[in-house]
């Protein structure tokens, strides 16, 4: 690789404490300390943030959309997972 | 027996539900090639347009509007950024788009090879070229291609800090000394053209729009965004009292528009092809600074490979 080509890193930005760590985007840095330093510029000039996340984009392994049936479509018809299937009379009240 | 679909035509029907195209996703060649074109040349726009107005941070009146002014062109380089990142989703290099930007193989906003002569230009930028920028910007938060779609709605939020500080740079100019005005109205004058030429070529001169129209890369014709923009910037500069210098501007009642003349487009093609007042300029101090700053981005690696290799030291130990 070129040295003058510095890998990419995936940032992850928590708005505030109490939320996750959202994925925001990404940049170039030669190392963990400088990518956070250039996401803290690129990613947080208006206070979008109190924590900073950044990771090695080639260590991300991510599902391929070509599994998209296999892996999600399973739990669509199991509608017994979500609380409205079940008729409760209203006289139970709240639940 | 309905008729199996060909992957051009799944792709168009997802298109058409108003879905989003994510990195890995199957797209149609033409389509990732078009975005990369489209893409890189946003996001060298972004980062050329930092030269104009960086041209005036020395020389800012107050030290509230040097203040101003450094987060702004701060902003351009981030806008830079984000784009070069959303077209790096789509396999290619940043590297290789600079190399692109460099030797002229890629194309930026035509608007930037011309020169901020006066304070009022860096007015005339905020309010004109940014208010231009944002018309095009605001539709592009709708593009089928989620990585860019995402970066456009980040740069929305920001850009709009920039066409009212450049508003309010011509505004009190506009209202100060007979001179200041006549300073306002004279970077209206060179200004106005060159930004609705920003919006690209007529509808009808414009071969590429219809297919990124119907792959909703683009969700208004160039024609659209630039009527929006006279409609929504005459009133503004009849506000501060400047001319827009067109003769043919009037209000059409029947159209619920402005009428407005004619562009002059070898002027946009010649400076396209290379001929504007800065071409030669703005691409020669990219590349200079770029090669100025090959030592930092060295040091750069050697110390990260410094730490690397103290830190190996210290878990074998």
């Amino acid at each position: 690789m070129s040295k003058d080509n510095w890998k990419i890193w995936e940032v992850f930005i928590r708005s505030k404490n109490g939320l996750n760590h959202k994925h925001v985007g990404s940049l170039h840095a030669p190392d963990a300390d400088m990518a956070i330093k250039n996401a803290r510029d690129v990613y947080t000039r208006r206070s979008e943030g109190v924590s900073i996340w950044v990771v090695p984009s080639d260590a991300v392994t991510a599902s391929s959309p070509d599994e998209k049936e296999p892996l999600f479509t399973p739990s669509d018809d199991k509608v017994y997972r979500h609380p409205t299937f079940y008729d409760i009379p209203d006289e139970v009240g709240h639940m | 027996m309905t008729k199996e679909l060909s992957l051009d035509e799944k792709f168009q029907d997802y298109v058409d539900g108003e879905n989003k195209i994510e990195p890995k996703d199957w797209m149609p060649e033409k389509y990732r090639k078009t975005l990369i074109r489209q893409i890189s040349q946003h996001a060298h726009s972004e980062i050329i347009g930092m030269q104009p107005e960086g041209n005036w941070i020395t020389r800012a009146p107050s030290l509230r509007a040097k203040l101003i002014l450094l987060a702004k062109v701060q902003d351009e380089a981030g806008h830079g950024l984000y784009l070069y990142s959303a077209a790096e989703t789509l396999g290619i290099d940043r590297k290789e788009m600079l190399e692109q930007l460099q030797t002229g193989k890629a194309k930026y906003s035509s608007i930037f090879n011309y020169p901020t002569l006066t304070w009022a230009d860096i007015g005339a930028v905020g309010w004109l070229v940014d208010g231009a920028a944002i018309q095009n910007q605001v539709m592009l938060t709708r593009t089928s291609y989620g990585p860019y779609s995402r970066a456009m709605v980040k740069i929305c939020k920001e850009e709009s800090f920039h066409q009212r500080q450049g508003y309010e740079i011509v505004m009190h100019m506009a209202r100060g000394t007979k001179e200041q005005k006549a300073m306002a109205q004279d970077a209206l004058n060179r200004w106005w053209w060159p930004s609705l030429m920003m919006f690209g070529p007529s509808d009808d001169d414009s071969p590429n729009s219809a297919q990124s129209m119907k792959w909703k890369i683009k969700r208004k014709s160039n024609d659209t965004l630039r009527q929006e923009f006279v409609d929504k910037t005459v009133p503004q500069a009849e506000f501060i009292g400047l001319t827009i210098p067109d003769k043919d501007l009037k209000w059409n009642e029947e159209r619920g528009e402005y009428d407005f003349g004619k562009m002059n487009w070898d002027e946009f093609y010649n400076v396209i092809k290379g001929n504007g007042p800065c071409n030669k300029q703005r691409i020669a101090h990219h590349v200079k600074a770029h090669e100025e700053g090959a030592w930092v981005r060295e040091a750069a690696n050697a110390y990260a490979e410094k730490q690397q290799k103290r830190k190996q030291a210290n878990t074998a130990a």
